[in-house]
This record gives structure tokens, sequence and C-alpha cells, in this order.
């Protein structure tokens, strides 16, 4: 018998054709799926009658191919942790922990995800932050509320001297109930597409465009090509003005003001060439489920060629001088190191996977959309430090604005918007896309009568913070805001 | 040596000269001008549409600091009751004054909208350093804020500057829609600031819970224990309409 349902990115499978395992079944087909190489997307629980129903969705990015097996635990309310042989379960688990309360026996560390949070909600134990002891030892604890005007969390770092020996990274305090919404509006599909606008405000069109995108596929759709490059358009412009801008700000902190100043300066050439196109700097309202609400003109197309035309030129100056300054790479180089095994144990994705060296990205692995069109090559560095993820940025730049370029030239003639068809009943359907973070990943699982009856949300900030903790090790203190910046990940698009 | 020197050459000066005068241009989506009139008999297609309720018909009314600026009432109204402007000038002091009617054009409402008080013009006029809060803002409100002091708009030109300690500052800049979570520590930042003190509340989450008005995991018992001196709508408001608000408030 199989042990999972094998099925593509935007696929709808039926829920009767997912393999339903024991639970040790399921755990020891998951150890095995991980050893042949198959990649945690997803893992998340259903209330049902007869208990919790998890669900693992797995992915071959290889050969393009997604795996979906699922378990029922009912009153016993335990199950045994696959953590323990594939780390990168271990927040997920928690996440199903604190959920449904469902334990996973054996997951070294069940601390809240993102509900009960240290300090604030002590009833919700255990709270307690993993201790050091021994000479010279001493936390810092920085947040919820940091000192810049960005969202809160709260960073524990344990360290001996100058030297970070542990961080432990307290997220939760933006939780907001996303998921939950999800379900109390389903009636109102407008609103959930604004909702899926506002899941992690930098990455607008990465969530709106997966929302979509299941939402059109559980309709039985495709939006025409047309609509479906101008999303292209608009998630690569994403793609060049966050990475702009976080060249900006790690220029900015090795004091490098004159690139912090440029490269703040185009992305807002971008993000304002962004609004030209649909009225928002940040491509809110552009996305339909369907396809798009605005067409590209022929003046918007000459605007975004002249705009990118001056973006390339300037931004090739600015890392020119960035990365050839030996001051600059004095900071930036064998600081917050992630190992390529690391890594992939604890399962990074985006450019920060790519920095080390392992080749994932959605656009090629699982294509959809527009990126269905046309290859997007990979690029991978190996080095995994602070220089790796700050310079693979720069060429991300260089490579988007070739996309935008090309595809802005090949525009096909087509409808913009193309209404789905009712939703199909009892499937679920994953939709991933590959935001300027990396994986973004939504999964909706509807009823007998096709609404939604689970939705679930991952954005790729929940595996990568792990990464962030991990590549703080053994470094000082004072390079953390350069590990940070050089992730840049989204405490909402995390806490939900 | 020599790629520093081109480079600062092409930069330039990307400064915005004139902020005042600065406007955003079509298809930004900033004051909606609501037309006089009646509605369609048996119409509600735009309060079908509105995610955030920010409608209500017979009489047509807007309330801005509910209001997405996302269109979708513009699109669905068959009667183009509803007509979005690029007009930027949203702010306003009085949480009553966000909600608009027909008549009410971008002008007559940027002109009485804030009222700068004499004491604000006296203590905050030539400084006023704020410190922001995110209570679970998507960070869409968060970049447009920081970008407020960018080398475009460069607010802190006005001594208008964001501040890492709330005992360094005189107001504090919300937004978001208040999670439980952040609740305590949000009122713990307002409390470390000196007083007098000037409370902005920044985006629909801010303001009237937005997309998240109706979710059970937050807390907006601050707003009910703070006066608020200052809204600014949007989601997430433009950073001219956020530096226009405060200029205005404090009369500049
Ligand atoms: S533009 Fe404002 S009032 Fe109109 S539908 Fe959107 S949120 Fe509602
Ligand atoms: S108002 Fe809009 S941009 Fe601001 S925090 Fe809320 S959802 Fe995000």
């Amino acid at each position: 018998m199989a042990t999972s349902a094998a099925f593509k990115n935007l696929q709808p499978v039926p829920v009767t054709e997912i393999p339903r395992l024991s639970p040790a079944e399921f755990r020891r087909a998951m150890v095995e799926d991980a050893e042949a190489g198959r990649r945690i997307v997803l893992f998340f629980g259903d209330r049902e009658p007869a208990g919790v129903t998890l669900t693992a969705v797995l992915a071959d990015d290889d050969r393009s191919r997604l795996f979906a097996a699922s378990t029922c635990v009912g009153s016993e309310a335990r199950y045994p942790a696959i953590t323990p042989d594939v780390p990168a379960f271990h927040l997920f688990e928690r996440e199903v922990y604190e959920e449904f309360g469902l334990e996973p026996v054996g997951h070294p560390w069940l601390k809240p995800v993102r509900r009960g949070i240290a300090g604030i909600n002590p009833a919700e134990a255990p709270t307690a932050f993993f201790r050091m002891e021994g000479d010279e030892v001493h936390e810092v604890g920085v947040g919820p509320i940091h000192a810049g005007v960005i969202e809160p969390g709260h960073f524990r770092f344990s360290c001996q001297g100058e030297d970070v020996h542990h961080l432990e990274i307290q997220l939760g305090f933006q939780h907001r109930g996303v998921e939950n919404l999800f379900l109390r509006r389903r009636d109102h599909p407008a609103f959930l597409l604004r909702l899926a606008e506002s899941i992690a405000g930098d990455s607008v069109i990465g969530h709106a465009g997966a929302f979509a995108g299941a939402t059109e596929a559980l309709g039985r759709i495709l939006p025409a090509r047309r609509a479906l490059m101008i999303r292209v358009i608009a998630q690569e412009l994403e793609r060049i003005g966050i990475h702009l801008g976080d060249l900006a700000a790690l220029a900015g902190d090795v004091a490098y003001l004159t690139g912090q100043s440029v490269y703040g300066a185009l992305r807002t050439k971008i993000i304002n060439t962004t609004l030209a196109l649909c009225g928002s700097r940040f491509g809110r309202g552009l996305i339909a489920v369907g396809g798009v609400r605005f067409d590209v003109t022929p003046e918007g197309r000459a605007a975004v060629r002249s705009v990118l035309e001056e973006v390339e030129e300037g931004a090739r100056l600015a890392s020119a001088v960035l990365f050839g300054s030996g001051s600059v790479l004095a900071r930036f180089e064998k600081a917050g190191i992630v190992y390529p095994e690391t890594a992939r144990q604890i399962g990074l994705v985006g450019p920060a996977a790519r920095a080390s060296g392992l080749a994932r990205d959605v656009r090629s692995d699982h294509p959809y959309g527009g990126y269905a069109y046309f290859p997007v090559h990979k690029m991978t560095l190996t080095s995994g430090d602070v220089f790796a993820r700050a310079y693979i940025r720069s060429v991300e730049i260089a490579q988007s604005i070739r996309l935008v370029r090309e595809q802005i030239d090949l525009l096909p003639e087509g409808d913009l918007l193309h209404p789905p068809g009712p939703p199909a009943a009892g499937h679920l359907v994953v939709s991933l896309a590959e935001g300027w973070r990396g994986e973004i990943a939504h999964a909706a699982v509807t009823d007998d009568e096709g609404r939604l009856k689970r939705y679930k949300i991952k954005d790729p900030s929940f595996h990568n913070w792990f990464g962030l903790a991990m590549a703080v090790r053994k470094n000082g203190i004072s390079d953390f805001p350069i590990c940070n910046k050089s992730f840049n990940l989204s405490y909402c698009g995390f806490d939900l | 040596m020599l790629d520093l020197l081109k480079l600062r050459k092409r930069h330039g000066r990307p400064v915005i000269k004139d902020l005042r005068r600065a406007e955003v241009k079509a298809p930004f989506r900033g004051f909606p001008l609501l037309r006089e009139g009646a509605c369609p008999d048996g119409c509600d297609q735009c309060l079908r549409a509105c995610p955030t309720g920010a409608l209500s018909i017979r009489p047509l009314r807007l309330d801005l600091g509910a209001c997405l600026f996302c269109g979708d009432c513009e699109t669905a109204c068959p009667a183009g009751m509803v007509r979005s402007t690029p007009a930027h000038r949203l702010g306003a002091s009085k949480r009553e004054t966000l909600r608009i009617g027909p008549g009410e054009t971008a002008a007559s409402f940027a002109a009485k909208a804030i009222g700068s008080r004499r004491e604000i013009r006296r203590l905050f006029g030539r400084s006023l350093k704020l410190r922001q809060v995110s209570a679970a803002g998507c960070n869409g409100c968060e970049m447009e804020l920081g970008a407020c002091g960018n080398v475009n708009f460069d607010m802190g030109r006005f001594g208008v500057d964001f501040v890492a300690s709330p005992r360094h500052a005189d107001g504090l800049v919300l937004t978001g829609p208040i999670s439980r979570n952040m609740s305590p520590a949000l009122k713990d930042a307002y409390r470390s600031l000196g007083t007098p003190r000037v409370v902005v509340a920044a985006g629909a989450c801010a303001i009237h819970g937005g997309l998240f008005a109706e979710s059970v995991d937050l807390d907006r018992s601050f707003l009910a224990e703070t006066p608020i001196d200052l809204f600014v709508p949007g989601c997430p408001p433009h950073p001219l309409t956020f530096i226009r608000a405060v200029l205005d408030f404090l009369g500049r």
C-alpha cells in the first residue's frame, strides 16, 4: 500500500485519496521519506468528530512532486514524535501541540509557538527560557519592542563574554488569529483575498498569489496567461524591492552610508513603479481571484523598462562598491554561518537556503502560474554566511530584472479576469509560491459542500527563524544586527 | 574609488523638495468621493464587497478609519456612487471626522480635519520625537513609517523622527490591531513616555481593527484608556499621508 498520495503544486486531490495511516505507520513513513530526500512543506491538524487528523505534505524537489499522508489521533491525544529523527518537524509538532493539545511523545521541547508568550501568560507552561550556567555567563534579553520601526518579538541571548552561545527566539506577540479568520469569513471571498494580502505586508503578492492560486485550483480554472504573467512581473518587482531594501539595511549596519542611501532610493523607484501599475506601493489590490485587476498598458511597460534600466545600473555600481570594500567584507565574511548540513536538517528555504548551498526555489522546483512558461535558473552559494545571504540578493536582483524585462515584452493578449467555478468538495489543494523570502505554502481543505474547513498558512519565516538562531551561535553579539538583517524574517507571517 | 564617485553622481539628490506640495499620482487610491443622490433601489453591492464594513448606505457613509482603500466598492457599485481620487491628505484629529458623506471633497476634508492646538505647536512645533509600536501590524504600516525618514521623504528635516526608546519620545505611533500578546508591552511603552505626550494611530488596523476587527485574539483596551491625538488612515498610509498629517498637527 502506498503510504502517501502523490500530486503537484496546485493540483487538488480528493481527501479520501490521502492514505490514513496509524500513528506508528505515519511516523515510519515520515522518517523514511525524509531519508529518501523528501522535504517537509506542511504539517497541520484539523479537528474532526473522531479526533484530530494530522496531515503532512512533503516535497520531492527534483521530481516536482508533493506527497500527502495523514493519521488520526483520537482521545489518547498523543502520538510518537517525528522530530527526534527529522529535526525539520520540530516547530510543526510544537504548533500542533499548542493548537490541539496532541503530545508528540519524545519531542525534546514543547514550548509554546505563538499563543502563550513567556512572561505574559505564565499559565501556559512551559514558558521557561533555555538557561546556560557557568563563569562569565550572562543573558541579554531584547524585545518584544525593538529599537527600530519594526515588528515585535523577544530575543534571549545566552552569552559568555561577547560571544553568543545560544539565541532563543520567542515569537507570538503578533498573533492575530489569521487562520481562524479564514474560516470565520469563508463565505466572503473578497475579505479573504484582502486578508491574504495582510498575512505579511512585505509579501503581498506572494501570499495573495498563493491564496488566489489555491482558490482557482479548487474552482478548476487557470487564469489567462496575460494575467499570470502580470502576477510574475509583480512578484519579481516585490523581490527586487525588498532585496534592495535589505541591502540598504545591511549597508547601513556596517556604516556604508552611501550604500544605504543608494539602495534605499532604488527601492523607492521600484515600489513606486508597483504603485504606478496598481495603485499600491506593495501591490495591494493587484491580484484578484481569477486573474488581476490591473493591466500593464504600453505606457506602463515603458515606465517599468526605464526604471529597471536605472535600477540595474545603480544596483550594479552600489554592489560593486559594497562587495568590493575590504571593510565591508571583513564584517560580512564568516559571520553568521549556517552550514549546508544544518540548513538541510532544519529545512531552510528561500535565499537563506540558497546561500547555504541548497538549490531550492519553488519557481523552478514546483512551477506554478506564469513560472510554468519559462525556466528560472536556480542560483546557490555555499559559504552560508552573512556575505552569502547578502550577495545572493544582489545576484537575484539582477536575475529578476532580466526576467521582468523579458516577460514584459512577451505579454500575450488575453483576459485579465476569469471567474472560478464552485470549489471542489472534499479536496485538499496545496499552493506553493516562491516569495522573496522563500517558500510560501497555503493548504486549503474543503468540506462536502465545497466550503473551506481548514486553511493552513506557512510563511517561509516559519522554517527560517531557527536558521537565524543557528547563525548567531559562536558569533560576537555585536554581529547580531547584520545576521538578523541578512535573513529579514517576518514576525506576523510566523505568528499568524 | 571611481565606482564610488560614479555612484554618488548617479544618486544625485533624490529628496522631494517641497513635501507640502508633493502629490501622489493616480492610480493611487486616496480620498474617496461619495456622490450625492439616491442609490438604486434595493442595491447593497458595496456592502457586500467591502472587506471591513467601512460603508453604510441610506444614507451613504464611508469610514476612512476602517477603509483599506482597496477600491472594491468602486468596482462593485453599479451606479458610480464611490470614486477614488489620489488625494493623500487623509489624517484627522477626531475619530468622528473620518466618517465622511456625499459632497465632502478632498479639499474640504483636508481643510478641517486636523486641528492644531496651541500647546502642541508650542511644545513640539519644532521637534517631535516619536516611538513607534507595532502591535500586530503586518509590516505594511511599519515599512511606510520607516520610509518617512528615508532619503526621499526625509521627515527628519522638520525635526520629526522615530527614536529607539519611549523615554526619549514625545509621542507614540501605534500600528496594528493590537494582539492580546502585545497589549501589555504597548501599555508599558505608553507609560514610559514623559508627559505631555501625543498618540498617533496609523493604519486601518490601529484605528478600527481593520481586517482583524472580528478576531478573538485582540485586546484593544489600550484605545479605550488612551486619548488619541491623530488618526492617519490607510492600509498602509502612504508616507506623504503620514508626514502631512503630522505637519498639519504641528501647525507647520
Ligand atoms: S475602498 Fe474602503 S470602503 Fe471601499 S470596499 Fe475597500 S475598504 Fe470598503
Ligand atoms: S493597516 Fe494594513 S498595512 Fe497597516 S498593519 Fe493593518 S493590514 Fe497591515
